[in-house]
């Protein structure tokens, strides 16, 4: 009997956050969240999470994973790649209300602005963004219209 | 200004904005210092101290200027407060003069900014690669917000870029002297909607100066610095040009428009509504609407009507940029701030030429953007 083929299997692509510590990676238990964290004085919340806050100078913050989805507050599309960027154009880019306290500066699963809208429910994704040199997927997160999907 | 002595502008001098292949910098710093100086009177050992203001230039880029004049000596402080960087280092040399400290003093600024998005260091290069930099998207998210709160449209914001650019026509130092119609404007390419290309200011090169003295200066009728204010953001709005990644929804606090120009009107004891005219921060069509809101010159939320009433044109009540503004004229940051200066000092001594406003007695300087800073400045005849 002729010995078998070696078939060839491609390595399974790994996925690496495109920053550490902005959001939860896929199998985590909690789901798609942003890592904010919240201040023990003031008990604002602020992203990416930092040890001390942004508002009232506090140390000790702790990092809270929020954020699965929210209501888009401002929208607009991105058509040429701006410097550094590596993702695919256009894109869209928004501001989205949080119903645990906080307005997030996101990309935007969609770039059709003129079929988003104020109030708009939205859910976070955490996806690939681009390959990086390496040929690892970079995740990154966006917020994706719910209507949309 | 209030509580110190009189702060004359002696002198101005302007290089013209726009794009100067193979003129460095520091020539473009020297054309303007020149000018200012000769129209001052003043050489070596004339002034005692000068403030540089400048973003991308580099180290010890003040220093580079005046070392080629034969200058230096004297302390020079060079200054980066993004596009207010001209009205720090104009802070910083009017307390000098205010407080007694120096009789005259040298301020200029200037800027040869890259081509295309401004590419800064501020953001983390995460920030970047995920597409959460373009400062025009952020123009964009305020525009927007504009239609949403203050009954501002496309239209709006066309008309803006129409004004200014028709005001670009009668002025020399402008890069762009074409006027366009609300239709071009609106048909021109979507940069990040609602803002077209037309309503975009576009970055390039510069330089102003001015000799601030506690005397008046030889030529024209005296205009004096009634205030010159700085100030920085305070935490919590996500639209702020700080460019957080967050910021908390419900009461915003001041932005540092709103709070650098209730000091300017204290410093200066003026009442707003008496201003002849203003040249306020356009980098956006949206942005000049914006900076009339922040700057009581109207009602918040009264953005559309300000523009819809044609208050802003140069016919109008309170003539807005009608130098042409930043959308004719490009954003040089660091020379954008004393530009204005330079502009509104001609307006006062009523040698505007075309552009001129009649009878201006009191005239407003703003320039808003990356820190955040903000800067705001008075100046009266």
């Amino acid at each position: 009997m002729p010995p078998i083929a070696r078939r060839w299997y491609p390595d399974p692509v790994s996925q690496v956050p495109i920053h550490p510590g902005l959001f939860t990676l896929p199998g985590d238990p909690r789901g798609p969240r942003l890592l904010a964290a919240r201040c023990p004085s003031c008990a604002g919340l602020h992203f990416p999470a930092g040890e001390t806050c942004p508002y009232c100078g506090t140390d000790g913050c702790r990092e809270e994973a929020i954020g699965a989805e929210g209501r888009l507050w401002l929208w607009t599309a991105v058509r040429t790649a701006p410097p550094g960027y590596r993702g695919p154009v256009p894109y869209g880019f928004g501001v989205v209300d949080l119903p645990e306290g906080l307005r997030i500066v996101s990309r935007l699963a969609s770039a059709e602005v003129e079929r988003l809208r104020e109030g708009q429910a939205v859910d976070l994704v955490i996806e690939p963004l681009f390959t990086n040199d390496a040929g690892d997927e970079v995740l990154s997160f966006a917020y994706a219209p719910r209507e949309a999907r | 200004m209030k509580g110190g002595r009189a702060v004359h502008v002696a002198g101005v001098g302007l290089h013209p904005f726009g794009r100067f292949d193979g003129k460095d910098v520091t020539r473009l710093g020297q054309h303007a210092v020149r000018e200012a100086l000769a129209e001052a009177g003043v050489g070596r050992g004339g002034f005692g101290a000068a403030f540089c203001g400048t973003v991308y230039t580099g180290v010890a880029a003040g220093h580079k200027v005046l070392s080629g004049l034969g200058l230096s000596g004297v302390p020079i402080v060079n200054v980066e407060a993004g596009c207010a960087s001209g009205g720090a280092a104009l802070s910083l040399g009017a307390a000098a003069i205010a407080s007694g400290q120096h009789d005259r003093v040298l301020v200029f600024g200037m800027e040869k900014m890259p081509r295309g998005i401004i590419r800064s260091s501020f953001f983390p290069p995460w920030c970047e690669e995920a597409g959460l930099s373009p400062a025009p998207a952020y123009f964009a998210l305020r525009a927007r917000r504009l239609m949403l709160e203050s009954g501002v449209t496309r239209e709006h914001l066309a008309r803006v870029s129409v004004k200014n650019h028709a005001n670009g026509v009668d002025n020399p130092f402008a890069m762009f002297r074409k006027p366009f119609t609300t239709e071009q404007v609106l048909a021109s390419q979507v940069v990040c909607d609602p803002l077209t290309l037309y309503m975009l200011c576009s970055p390039n090169e510069g330089a102003a100066a001015v000799v601030l003295s506690c005397e008046p200066g030889p030529v024209g009728p005296p205009v004096r610095v009634l205030a010159s204010v700085l100030r920085s953001h305070r935490p919590g709005s996500v639209l702020g040009e700080h460019t957080p990644m967050s910021g908390l929804p419900g009461a915003e606090p001041p932005t540092p428009t709103e709070t650098a120009a209730r000091e300017a009107w204290e410093q200066a004891g003026i009442d707003p509504r008496d201003l002849d005219l203003a040249e306020v921060q356009d980098t956006d069509s949206g942005r000049e609407i914006l900076s009339v809101e922040e700057l009581g010159l109207c009602e918040r939320g009264g953005g559309g009507r300000f523009v819809e009433d044609g208050v802003g044109e140069r016919t109008g009540r309170l003539p807005v940029n009608p130098s042409g503004g930043l959308l004719s004229k490009g954003e040089p940051l660091g020379a954008s701030a004393l530009g204005q200066v330079v502009e509104l000092a001609w307006q006062l001594r009523g040698s505007a030429g075309p552009r001129q406003v009649e009878g201006a007695r009191l005239a407003l300087g703003h320039t808003v953007g990356r820190g955040a800073n903000a800067s705001v400045v008075v100046l009266g005849r």
